[in-house]
């Protein structure tokens, strides 16, 4: 059977859920308000580290694993894990395939066929529409 | 054995394979935090995919979610906030067997869904209006950059799938009013609806990353 | 020995086909599971002799070449997705592990039965799709030619992606069922090692089947909508699909090989009537398979163009995979050093199974390895691989499963002397048909080819007449095991003297599972410390053992 720390019945405080509630509508404004300030590359720093502290907020009061047993903890964070595991290993090919050979790094199909009968804008028709040596990271 | 005696106190929910309540609903909290990661693993593969596109792509990236409505998206954000609220404060008052309240407050949370799907409608039918639609049948052509349709095909997937799950949880929130209204639940015995609490949540949770990424970064 | 109690069991209680129908027991489930791998297996192996009669020459034998490769495709589709991920977990698992608890029922019996409906729903609408012009991109449905060609891909990854929710939901189950309903005082470390294996497969199936399920949606909406995320054309990536395929095919293969795995843990155990030699690194390396095996997907793509950085962590990776494998070997070997060894037939297939996955898994590695893998890659030197690792691997561990318990889920012995000639004709026809393909791969013979160079030909008709062989095997088998059935002799209630709990309730065993509430006095390996009589000793087959 379980020994878990847990209390079957524990009950939140009503003014936990709130504060929280109120938590996440101030970090919604944050995050908003930071997304029109360039900062350049630390923008999706900044917004993912907004994010993962309003999820923290949900999962640990809302969803109650800060009162639970500390396996649904463990599930939570394997799912995380092995998503970042996905996405981390993908990506070591996906922007590394230029290494050896350049060419295998260049957009697979910069202008796809749907665009050939389009008008397009101006703006549109510009030098990134060239396949550029390296790809436009 | 005591096979007979135990039925006695035998609880109208326990059920027949459980040996306790307590047992039982920790069974069916594990259960869902199981499905729950299932459910992360599946938006990843699309959240994976938009790491992909957006590493090759990230100028164009840029400019086409300069089209998306950050008011709107902020809106969605706020009321799916709120409806999380709602759905612990739901769970709350079943907790101190407040069942006019526990229906109520799921009332509003399922409310609150509606409005956010209201907002999503807006939103996709405007973008159909302009053209800005998934794949092939993309026609807009205000957004700079290589593919712009690649942009559109993975925020109507990513917040597609999620609708999705929006209505499926609504579906569950009405099934649990119906119970709770049939008097199904007491401080002793919520599980469902801590269930449905959960995976109410973890769709906020969901929306909590989406938004940013496609509303906000591009 | 037998009062009227026994004559009350799973199968006849309660009565009606309702009953069935609306069972929330697992043994029935279990039991319909078996039958439904019967099926797909007849299936499957029937497109196995198709493929295997065109190959006979290398012109046209029976079929032209479309036709040829939907006939591969559907043996691939139907063998992995309707037979041998579900086989063992849902039906030997379904079966048996509750009873390996002590418990009543599985955690949550109607999930049991709903994954057995989404099971019926997939694979109707699997073979539905062979009806309607049938698939023809082989199992693995690359892009671009799924998205572009004319077959039924739709129908196929739909049947699929419905059956990828009951693999979700039966690994969903067992993981609650073996943290919550084991008796009070089981530990971890007291399980049998088939629940382990059940474990740690559970764990890869509710952790990488959601992928799969977002790659087929996604490859339905670009085949339907066009959406262009893999489609070279609109812009896409094709690698990006195989990326998405194989984080769950990879893990998918350990589905396949953990709860086998568990199985022969069980037969050497109890059929060297010896104590497991090293549980705790038996229980770890199901664990560590399952954590490696997610890091090495990419060792299936090591020709697409994938970058050089990433092939040489995945081919790192896959090597290190090996590691636990071998952890077992050892370990399994070591147990049956200078134990008291009885060959009956489920320790033939154990025995068949420890040659064969070896070899399997060791050719495993020389795939794994980046440069021999150019040349080798997408020859039969691959399929001969994964046949030895699936059939070789799984189906003997399955069909172990299948002759150790069955004493357990019928009350009937089968024929031992055929039991006997059936593996040993299907060790041999197996052998002459894949390891003839090693040769052939190495000779360069590319796979799911419907023609070939003449100096392939006189192998490739062997590999055939091999394939005639293997399925005369698995006939005789059918015949004696439905012969059992109806005219089997009466089991003992531990014919092979084991020592884990499933073994002490009735055979067949009671809806409700045991007699008289589990006991557990001994670990489930324990025979230096508990001697328990073999039920098999004291009635007379008429063979020797």
């Amino acid at each position: 059977m379980s020994h878990e720390q847990s209390h079957p019945h524990h009950i939140v405080p009503l003014k936990i859920y709130l504060a929280v509630g109120a938590a996440l509508l101030i970090l919604t404004a944050v995050t908003v308000a930071v997304s029109f300030i360039d900062l350049g590359g630390l923008n999706i720093v900044v917004a993912l580290a907004v994010a993962a502290v309003k999820a923290s907020l949900v999962i640990l009061f809302f969803m109650h694993l800060k009162y639970d047993n500390k396996l649904y903890m463990i599930i939570f964070l394997v799912a995380i894990v092995f998503l970042a595991i996905f996405i981390t290993f993908t990506m070591f090919d996906t922007l590394d395939r230029g290494v050896i050979n350049p060419e295998m790094d260049l957009h697979i199909n910069p202008r796809a066929k749907i665009y050939q009968n389009m008008p397009m804008d101006t703006a549109a028709v510009s030098s990134d529409t060239l396949p550029p040596p390296a790809s436009g990271h | 054995m005591s096979h007979a005696d135990s039925h006695a106190a035998h609880p109208k929910h326990l059920a027949h394979h459980f040996s306790d309540s307590v047992q039982q609903a920790e069974s069916a909290k594990l259960g869902m935090w199981i499905f729950l990661l299932t459910e992360i693993l599946l938006f990843g593969g699309l959240f994976c995919a938009y790491a992909v596109f957006r590493a090759w792509n990230h100028e164009m990236f840029y400019s086409a979610h300069k089209f998306l409505d950050v008011t709107l998206g902020s809106i969605n954000t706020v009321v799916l906030i709120t409806s999380s609220v709602t759905m612990a404060l739901s769970i709350h008052a079943m907790q101190l067997g407040k069942k006019k309240q526990t229906l109520i407050l799921l009332a509003i949370t399922l409310l609150l869904a509606a409005v956010f799907l209201v907002v999503k409608y807006f939103e996709y039918s405007h973008k159909f209006h302009l053209g800005q639609l998934p794949g092939k049948y993309y026609t807009f052509t205000g957004v700079p950059g290589d593919n712009p349709h690649i942009f559109f095909s993975v925020y109507f997937a990513m917040t597609g799938l999620h609708g999705i799950h929006v209505l499926g949880g609504m579906g569950a929130i009405i099934w649990m009013m119906l119970r709770t209204a049939k008097n199904n639940f007491s401080p002793e015995y919520y599980t469902p609806l801590e269930l449905t609490g959960l995976y109410w949540h973890l769709v906020d949770l969901i929306w909590i990353f989406l938004f940013p990424l496609l509303y906000l970064i591009g | 020995m037998y009062d009227n109690e026994s004559e009350r069991n799973y199968l006849n209680t309660p009565r009606g086909w309702k009953s069935w129908l609306f069972t929330l027991d697992h043994k029935r489930i279990g039991l319909m599971y078996l039958i439904a791998m019967g099926a797909a297996f007849l299936l499957g192996g029937i497109l196995a002799t198709l493929v295997r009669l065109e190959l006979l020459t290398p012109g046209r034998d029976i079929m032209g070449a479309e036709t040829y490769n939907q006939i591969f495709t559907l043996h691939g589709a139907v063998m992995i997705f309707l037979f041998i991920i579900p086989s063992i977990p849902a039906a030997l698992g379904n079966f048996i592990l509750p009873q390996m608890l002590g418990a009543k029922d599985v955690a949550f019996p109607r999930l049991n039965l709903a994954s057995w409906y989404i099971f019926v729903a997939g694979s109707l609408f699997a073979v539905y799709s062979i009806w309607t012009s049938a698939v023809d991109t082989g199992w693995t449905f690359y892009t671009p030619y799924s998205t572009d060609s004319t077959k039924s891909v739709i129908s196929m990854t739909l049947g699929v992606f419905i059956l990828g929710f009951s693999s979700i939901f039966t690994g969903l189950n067992f993981i609650v069922t073996i943290h919550k309903l084991r008796l009070p005082g089981q530990k971890w470390f007291e399980l049998p090692l088939f629940v382990w294996g059940l474990y740690a497969t559970a764990i890869i199936q509710v952790l990488a089947t959601p992928v799969l399920s977002i790659t087929l949606v996604l490859l339905i909406i670009e085949k339907a909508g066009g959406v262009g995320i893999f489609d070279p054309a609109m812009g896409g990536d094709p690698v990006l699909f195989q990326h998405f395929f194989w984080f769950y095919s990879h893990p998918a293969v350990y589905i396949m090989i953990l709860p086998g795995m568990g199985i022969i843990s069980e037969v050497i155990s109890v059929f060297s009537r010896k104590k497991i030699f090293g549980y705790k690194a038996i229980a770890f390396s199901s664990i560590a398979i399952a954590f490696i095996g997610f890091l090495v997907w990419g060792h299936h793509m090591f020709v697409s163009t994938q970058s050089p950085l990433a092939a040489v962590i995945f081919s790192f990776l896959t090597f290190m995979n090996a590691i636990p494998s071998g952890v077992k070997i050892f370990n399994w070997m070591a147990t049956m050093y200078k134990g008291h060894i009885k060959l009956e037939t489920p320790m033939l297939y154990a025995f068949s199974f420890l040659f064969l996955f070896t070899i399997g898994g060791l050719t495993g590695i020389f795939l794994g390895v980046i440069a021999t893998d150019i040349h080798l890659h997408n020859t039969y030197f691959v399929v001969a691989h994964f046949h030895y690792v699936m059939v070789g691997g799984t189906v003997m561990a399955f069909l172990a499963g299948i002759h150790y318990w069955w004493p357990k889920m019928f009350g009937k012995m089968y024929s031992e002397f055929w039991a006997r000639i059936a593996c040993l004709i299907i060790f041999i026809g197996f052998n002459f048909t894949f390891f003839t393909q090693f040769i052939l791969g190495t000779k360069g013979m590319p796979r799911r080819y419907y023609t070939y160079l003449d100096q392939y030909q006189p192998l490739h008709a062997f590999s055939s007449v091999g394939s005639w062989i293997l399925g005369l095997g698995f006939i005789i088998m059918a015949i004696y095991l439905i012969h059992s059935l109806v005219k089997g002799e009466k089991a003992g209630r531990n014919p092979w003297g084991a020592l884990t709990l499933e073994w002490t309730s009735p055979i067949p065993p009671p809806p409700e599972n045991f007699d008289k509430d589990p006991v557990l006095n001994h670990g489930p390996y324990d025979y230096d410390k508990v001697v328990m009589e073999r039920d098999i000793d004291k009635v007379k087959m008429g063979s020797v053992s």
